[in-house]
């Protein structure tokens, strides 16, 4: 049916009372699943999907993922409009069933890295994963010194001549 | 004694360079990947005319500036009399209306107020993901083979355009003759 042929029919149709009603609600209901592909994906509106894979695929990429106006949100808990968007992306290329690495592939490339909650391990951020092992490792030398420090100063059990006289010399005083 | 002072003196010394370091960094300076790569692809309706089908060709063809703009961006409001400004200096500026209703683009954009050459209208941000666009106003540079050299987020200033878009402009028009 036409653009034309619908409005004329339409307006046959809503002028004819008791219609009416009916007819708007069919309308609105229309405008909502219509919409929905098409707007931003709101927050935490239910999405569907045709297998179990799918929505778990979704419900954890919308939280891996950054919002990069928001900075410290995931496009999960994120109410701006770029998240609705990324959203709604996440939403359409899972249920074409492309794989999590591609559509994360998909969202680096336009915005870079820092859509990652959970940066890859690659060259710039090899000091970020590793730093928490390297302290521990420098800690746990420092932590092995002293206590060797330690197990000399007890196996030693005789003081040396210059302590005696230290020693002496804090007895008296001086 | 000397060795119980230097070495957690040079540690916190360390660890304050660490710090006075990240003091200077900016945190909302996101580096955009497309920077060297080629204009994304797009297809959506000229905002002049829903008839017609604008797409990243349509930007192509010579040194332009790729405004991205919406009628409610207070800031894109701030920057337009220097877009304005560019434009009748003659250099290029093709637009994108980033989720904006033609009604109110239109009064935005009075007649004679208006910088742009070519404008997509894109009211639900489709060619904005491509774009990897963050919120409005952004701005591209596109050499004449449709490469992205230079994006800017945030409205552009006099000191940017100055110090960094019209020398940029200006090189890549020299590598064009």
């Amino acid at each position: 049916m036409t653009g034309k042929a619908l409005q004329a029919y339409l307006h046959d149709r809503l002028h004819a009372p008791g219609y009416r009603t009916l007819v708007l609600a069919g309308l609105f209901l229309a405008a909502v699943v219509l919409a929905s592909p098409v707007a931003a994906l709101p927050m935490g509106k239910p999405v569907d999907f045709e297998t179990q894979e799918q929505e778990a695929q979704y419900q954890k990429l919308v939280r891996e993922l950054r919002c990069t106006v928001c900075q410290s949100e995931t496009i999960h808990e994120s109410n701006a409009a770029l998240a609705g968007d990324m959203r709604r992306r996440v939403y359409e290329m899972t249920a074409a069933g492309a794989s999590e690495q591609e559509i994360i592939d998909f969202l680096v490339q336009r915005y870079g890295d820092y859509v990652r909650y959970r940066p890859a391990f690659q060259a710039n951020t090899v000091l970020l994963w590793t730093s928490p092992f390297l302290i521990l490792f420098a800690g746990g030398m420092v932590w092995l010194q002293v206590v060797r420090q330690r197990q000399r100063l007890v196996l030693r059990q005789e003081l040396s001549a210059e302590e005696r006289a230290a020693l002496e010399q804090f007895r008296r005083g001086e | 004694m000397l060795r119980r002072i230097a070495f957690p003196l040079v540690g916190v010394l360390v660890i304050l360079g660490l710090l006075y370091v990240g003091l200077g960094i900016d945190s909302r300076a996101l580096p955009s990947p497309l920077v060297g790569k080629p204009a994304p692809a797009f297809q959506l309706e000229s905002f002049y005319d829903p008839e017609e089908i604008v797409t990243e060709a349509d930007f192509i063809g010579e040194v332009a500036l790729v405004n991205v703009w919406a009628s409610w961006c207070s800031s894109c409001r701030s920057e337009k009399p220097y877009l304005m400004e560019l434009a009748r200096q003659g250099v290029t500026i093709h637009g994108f209306n980033y989720r904006d209703t033609r009604a109110d683009a239109r009064r935005y954009l009075s007649a004679e107020m208006n910088p742009y050459d070519k404008i997509a209208f894109d009211p639900n941000g489709e060619a904005g993901m491509e774009w990897g666009v963050y919120a409005t106003p952004e701005t591209y540079v596109l050499d004449a083979g449709g490469t992205i050299r230079y994006k800017h987020i945030g409205p552009l200033t006099p000191r940017i355009i100055r110090e960094e878009v019209l020398p940029l402009i200006e090189k890549l028009e020299a590598e064009n003759r």
